[in-house]
């Protein structure tokens, strides 16, 4: 895969082993690399977006074992040991509802909508005590005035139970 | 203009259930086939990451680029110092010398400079370019670079007249200057019963485009290509040719997958490409400017700063007997597209109301402000919210209620417009208003809240209203000075590709587009391609703005289908199979040629416009709105909630349910944002906040399910009867909003956003109203 | 940069006293946000405190619930007993950014980062938290309340770590906590305010109002001596004593003096 190339001089290297979508991965990194940073520039993983690197539009979540996390605040030498799952690895198929109900216009908000989407599906017990609108509320969404995500991810919850 | 009988078809969604659609369209009454709904083409590469914006494409040996700006609002560049601790020789360095031809981002005037020569005019104004292999060693070396200015006065307040040291443009700083005129207002006004008059104003607004802005310049041979983020390939093609001085064969410009634009990434990605593609041509490698949120938010373009007037005589039942408005922009340093911004805004500012005496004076204002540039609504939103905000405002000073003042303005067929265009579209719009308010249950809800109102201490409920209205497409001539072209292609294995210049950003393009194509035809869905939009393969149909792509577009892709048939020697009911073998079967007989169906903009018959006067027919339609908002009030922190919307619109017919149902939700949403909770906090004419921690933009607790219904009226020269749709949602609900915490609290709120600090001002009566007067 | 990173809490300590000037790294919330564009922190020197496993979680014993240094919001939040016990801790941390923030974001990252306008610490401040520093020199405990001297400074030595913060636990007549921020979620407090009534007295604390949080003792006071309040500028007088807002990029000073006095008359109204 080619590389986006941002970390070209000589920083000294780190060397993590982390578990990535369900694989072992062992690479050299930067230490000044934050998640989003290795993941888009140094693996070519570009699903997760970067819209704001201040943790307020969750367009970078990742789940970093087993949580939602923007990972453009989890600096990478945190992720030594630890285990990371992109949008790459989520199933087209779960997304299906979110696309009937039309959850994505852009897309550039998409792809941490859907770790979001994915991980309340698979969590039906947190709307016990939270409401749907209150877990996404750490994606901001320019275009679709939420209404067609909550739709799908109402529709995702239907679907599992 | 072919009339329409009576209301075809309405679509009523209520949050998370299908939509439900009443048929009450007469078989045979509109010719053609209405597209069946089709899953967003792009969709599930969205929704897995698949899609790859600008800075997700592979890119070999390129270099980051980044732009040094000016600190100051004003003033000679003195000096432009480089570090001397700093390597230098491994960046590439390139200032306005650097430059081919002129100094100029070719768009209205040209007075805006590539790189600052020696002057600036606003803070962020770019001054130098770097580019270097590593990112981190570029932001250092941004950091290094010192601009040193010699401050001059700048000008940063739009509302008063300049200062003599602060006129930079013209003799007093005035960019732009548009009036219309109807009938007699002075005369109207002076033996008017009754003269309500209000001052209003709206606040900037910034895009917040999820993917910021981002462009690629690299050289293929001899032809400089740029790829990024963007709606107007050819915008970006006209401003390099003209600062880069080279030839149209020598320069390709391809849109990538845009993460949002709003109008944001309509004129400004112009200035991006061309600074990359200085660095490319000064370094000889491809070149990456990806901005960063915070300077995003605050270097590029934001919505047009509002001040407007008003001074209306009506009769004491209620009628509009004279509207003298005056509409004041801020345009910021450069004159970028403020006039046409001022032009819609001022064609607007009336309101969709019958009235025989108006008076609109628009005036766009040089200010030392980063410029103002295109967003959604483009001049409509800040002149509706003033509008609608006063017809309550009147409404409450006749005693009536808001509704029934609106009832006896609003335009009906045969009445005619502030620049005297006749409407006869059929459309009732009184029947629109009412089907708001029905949904919203605004009777029952009303009584409900006065009795929560005179219990409640903590908190007060309210609704408001708005009617509205949108032209589509350019205004006036615009659409023929754009002579848009677009091609349909018949490809070698049977399939169609559609080659136009208007982009997908998120409202659907790609999906209506195929739609359209593929009911012409009688193909299925797969059989159609939207090719990418590159300017060395698509002919120029025009920007994706004005809300004219589905409209005006769209038609052009229905007639290419058409065209297409005609060169295949087919008749026009040849549908299917039938045509994918014909198309084959000429590529059989003319290997490596192109078959191309070809469609050209022919103005819709009956529409005149004087652009000299400012009189006639300023849009070939318009959409109309009505909209109605329910707010809570909490007394103690003065927060505004929107507890239910319901926006409900005719914009002709509804090509694809789910896709407007989203653009209208969207353009709720963000209305919402504008009216409570974004402002733009300035220093130096520069936005202070510019990160999304102090820019608050709605997330999804902050709003309601956002109710969409659509009456239907096909509008006969829009593709299968569509109208433009996109902006539309961005006129009403501010000056419902207002209008409903106003009903809640009785206070007069007359600017936005209504942040809480300021209703709080308001209610406790430290801040000055707007006046109502009596007439004599 | 420079990376420290410790094996143990030993270990972490042990490079804290030689080098003084690292910054530890709990959450990363705080310390990463505009990271690419914050050339100058690249050149400092971090200290990683995530692999201290012993930091992490809350543990409940019989006198104190006991957040770890490494506790997240998200561990409160999904902690059955705290709801029940200590739910301003909820609260306050339901009300921290989004849940994207709550899992990473930590209670001792939140104290030591000392911004006026912090989600967490008036809940902790409220409860009477018991902050829990170590060093090479041992471990010393000081009072929340006793914890900040002025703006972004603290009674903590730069080798000194949060390793936990005690909450004692005691019944309460009253707890309220309430945020106003700009917008329901992902919001900085405008105003922010905790109240606890309980055998221990009033505790009234405010954020955002002042250049540390705090908590105020005219408030106590005046609500300790039980005066009847006819409306919120009954409290005025007293705030005025207690607080200093200011006029910022988020919000007014008047604002936040006319909101703290109605938020807290309500709160006290409902007791």
């Amino acid at each position: 895969m080619r590389s986006h190339s941002a970390f070209t001089t000589p920083h000294s290297a780190l060397s993590i082993t982390f578990t990535l979508n369900g694989a072992s991965i062992s690479l050299d990194v930067d230490p000044a690399e934050r998640l989003l940073d290795t993941l888009r520039y140094r693996l070519s993983l570009t699903g997760t977006k970067e819209g704001c690197g201040e943790g307020e539009c969750g367009a970078c979540t990742v789940y970093l074992d087993g949580l939602p996390v923007n990972s453009c605040l989890v600096p990478i030498y945190q992720v030594r040991g630890g285990t990371v799952v992109t949008v790459e690895a989520l199933d087209p198929a779960a997304l299906q509802p979110l696309l009937a109900s039309g959850a994505t216009q852009c897309g550039a908000c998409t792809p941490g909508v859907a770790m979001t989407a994915c991980w309340i599906r698979d969590h039906p017990e947190l709307l016990a005590t939270h409401t749907i609108r209150e877990l996404l509320a750490g994606n901001l969404c320019r275009c679709t005035g939420y209404d067609g995500i909550v739709d799908g991810i109402g529709a995702t919850l239907e679907d599992r139970a | 203009m072919v009339l329409l009988e009576g209301i075809s078809a309405s679509y009523t969604s209520t949050a998370g259930n299908a939509t439900s659609r009443e048929d009450r369209r007469a078989p045979g009454r509109f010719p053609g086939v209405y597209s069946a709904p089709v899953d967003r083409l792009e969709g599930l590469a969205k929704l897995t990451g698949r899609e790859r914006y600008v800075d997700d494409l592979p890119l070999d040996g390129f270099l980051w680029g980044a732009t040094v700006r000016s600190p100051a609002p004003r003033g000679r560049i003195t000096a432009v110092r480089l570090d001397p601790g700093v390597d230098w020789s491994g960046f590439t360095v390139v200032d306005h010398r650097d430059l081919p031809g002129p100094n100029v981002i070719a768009l209205i005037e040209p007075d805006q400079p590539v790189l600052a020569a020696g002057y600036v005019r606003h803070v962020h104004e770019p001054v130098l370019l770097l580019a270097h292999p590593d990112r981190h060693a570029l932001r250092r070396a941004v950091a290094a670079v010192t601009v040193e200015v010699t401050s001059e006065p700048a000008a940063l307040d739009f509302r008063v007249p300049p200062r003599p040291e602060e006129v930079q443009y013209g003799t007093d700083n005035v960019l732009k200057h548009l009036s219309i005129t109807k009938g007699d207002v002075e005369r109207a006004l002076a033996t008017a019963p009754i003269v309500v008059e209000g001052t209003y104003e709206t606040g900037a607004q910034e895009h917040v485009y999820l993917e910021p802005q981002g462009m690629i310049a690299h050289l293929d041979g001899d032809v400089l290509v740029l790829r990024g983020s963007m709606q107007c390939p050819y915008y970006v093609l006209k401003a390099l040719k003209h600062a880069l001085a080279r030839d149209e064969h020598q320069l390709r410009v391809v849109q990538a997958p845009t993460g949002g634009g709003f109008g944001g990434k309509e004129e400004y990605p112009s200035t991006i490409a061309l600074h990359a593609a200085l660095l490319t041509l000064k370094s000889g490698r491809p070149v990456k400017i990806v901005y960063d949120r915070g300077e995003d938010m605050a270097a590029t373009t934001k919505r047009h700063p509002a001040l407007v007037r008003h001074r209306t005589g009506v009769t004491a039942d209620g009628r509009l007997l004279a509207q003298d408005i005056e509409v004041v922009m801020d345009g910021g340093a450069y004159v970028t597209l403020s006039p046409v911004v001022l032009s819609r805004g001022i064609i607007h500012a009336a309101g969709p109301y019958a009235c025989d005496h108006v008076r609109i004076d628009g005036r766009a204002m040089f200010t030392n402000a980063v410029p103002f540039g295109a967003f959604r609504g483009f001049g409509a939103p800040q002149t509706h919210c003033a509008n609608e905000r006063h017809m309550d405002r009147i409404a409450a000073r006749l005693g009536l209620d808001p509704a029934e003042l609106r009832r006896r303005n609003l335009l009906r067929d045969g009445q005619s417009t502030a620049t005297g265009q006749v409407i006869g579209d059929g459309t009732d719009r009184i029947a629109l208003l009412e089907r708001a308010l029905t949904l919203a249950q605004y009777d029952a809800r009303r009584v409900e809240h006065a009795r929560f109102n005179a219990v409640s201490s903590a908190t007060r409920r309210g609704m408001g209203m708005a009617t509205f209205h949108h032209g589509a497409g350019f205004t006036g001539s615009g659409e023929v000075m754009l002579a848009s072209r677009l091609h349909v292609a018949g490809l070698p294995d049977g399939r169609v590709e559609v080659r136009s210049a208007n982009i997908e950003m998120g409202q659907g393009t790609l999906t209506v587009f195929t739609a359209l194509a593929a009911s012409r035809l009688g193909l299925a869905a797969s059989d159609i391609v939207i090719a990418e939009a590159d300017t060395a393969r698509v002919p120029n149909s025009g920007p994706t703005v004005a809300s004219r792509t589905a409209m005006v577009v769209g038609r052009l892709v229905e007639l290419g289908c058409d065209a297409l048939r005609a060169r295949l020697g087919l008749d026009q009911k040849t549908t299917g199979d039938s045509v994918r073998s014909a198309i084959r079967r000429w590529h059989d007989s003319h290997p490596g040629e192109d078959l191309i169906g070809e469609a050209t903009y022919e103005r819709p018959p009956g529409i005149s416009w004087d652009d000299a006067t400012y009189r006639g027919d300023a849009y070939a339609t318009f959409g109309w709105g009505a909209y109605v908002a329910e707010v809570e009030v909490d007394l103690r922190t003065y927060e505004t909630r929107v507890t239910d919307f319901v926006a409900v619109q005719e914009v002709g017919h509804v090509l694809q349910e789910r896709l407007a149902r989203g653009q209208v939700q969207g353009g709720v949403a963000q209305a919402i944002g504008w009216a409570l909770l974004e402002e733009c906090r300035w220093r130096d004419g520069a936005m202070e906040n510019a990160q999304l921690t102090n820019y608050i933009i709605p997330t999804s607790d902050d709003l309601p399910p956002i109710r969409v219904a659509f009456v239907e009226n096909p509008y006969p020269f829009g593709a299968q009867g569509a109208k433009g749709l996109g902006e539309l949602p961005m006129d009403g609900p501010a000056p419902a909003i207002l209008n409903a915490v106003a009903a809640a609290t009785g206070a007069d709120p007359c600017a936005i956003p209504l942040t809480p600090e300021r209703l709080m001002g308001m209610i406790e009566g430290r801040m000055q109203n707007a006046e109502l007067q009596e007439g004599t | 940069m420079r990376l420290l990173l410790p094996e143990s809490r030993a270990d972490a300590l042990d490079l804290l006293a030689r080098t003084p000037e690292a910054v530890p790294v709990a959450g990363g919330t705080d310390v990463l946000v505009h990271w690419p564009t914050r050339i100058a922190e690249h050149d400092r020197t971090y200290l990683d405190l995530s692999p201290l496993s012993d930091l992490k979680g809350v543990h409940w014993h019989d006198g104190a619930l006991v957040l770890g240094g490494l506790a997240t919001y998200w561990d409160v939040i999904r902690d059955p007993r705290t709801l029940q016990e200590l739910p301003l801790l909820v609260s306050a941390a339901r009300q921290v950014g989004a849940v994207q923030i709550q899992a990473r974001g930590t209670w001792a990252g939140n104290i030591i980062n000392a911004s006026p306008a912090a989600d967490g610490v008036p809940a902790l401040m409220a409860y009477d938290a018991v902050v829990v520093l170590e060093s090479v020199r041992g471990r010393a405990e000081v009072p929340l309340a006793d914890l900040y001297t002025g703006y972004k400074q603290m009674r903590r030595a730069a080798d000194e770590l949060v390793v936990a913060i005690r909450v004692p636990r005691r019944p309460y007549v009253l707890q309220r906590f309430v945020k106003v921020g700009s917008r329901r979620a992902q919001a900085i407090a405008k105003v922010g305010l905790a109240v606890t009534r309980s055998a221990a007295g009033w505790r009234v604390v405010a954020a955002s109002v002042a250049p540390t949080i705090r908590r105020c003792p005219a408030l106590e006071q005046l609500l300790t001596d039980g005066g009847v309040l006819r409306s919120p500028d009954d409290l005025l007088p007293a705030i005025a004593q207690d607080v200093s807002p200011i006029d910022d990029i988020r919000s007014t000073a008047a604002y936040r003096r006319l909101v703290m006095a109605r938020v807290l008359f309500d709160v006290v109204r409902s007791a």
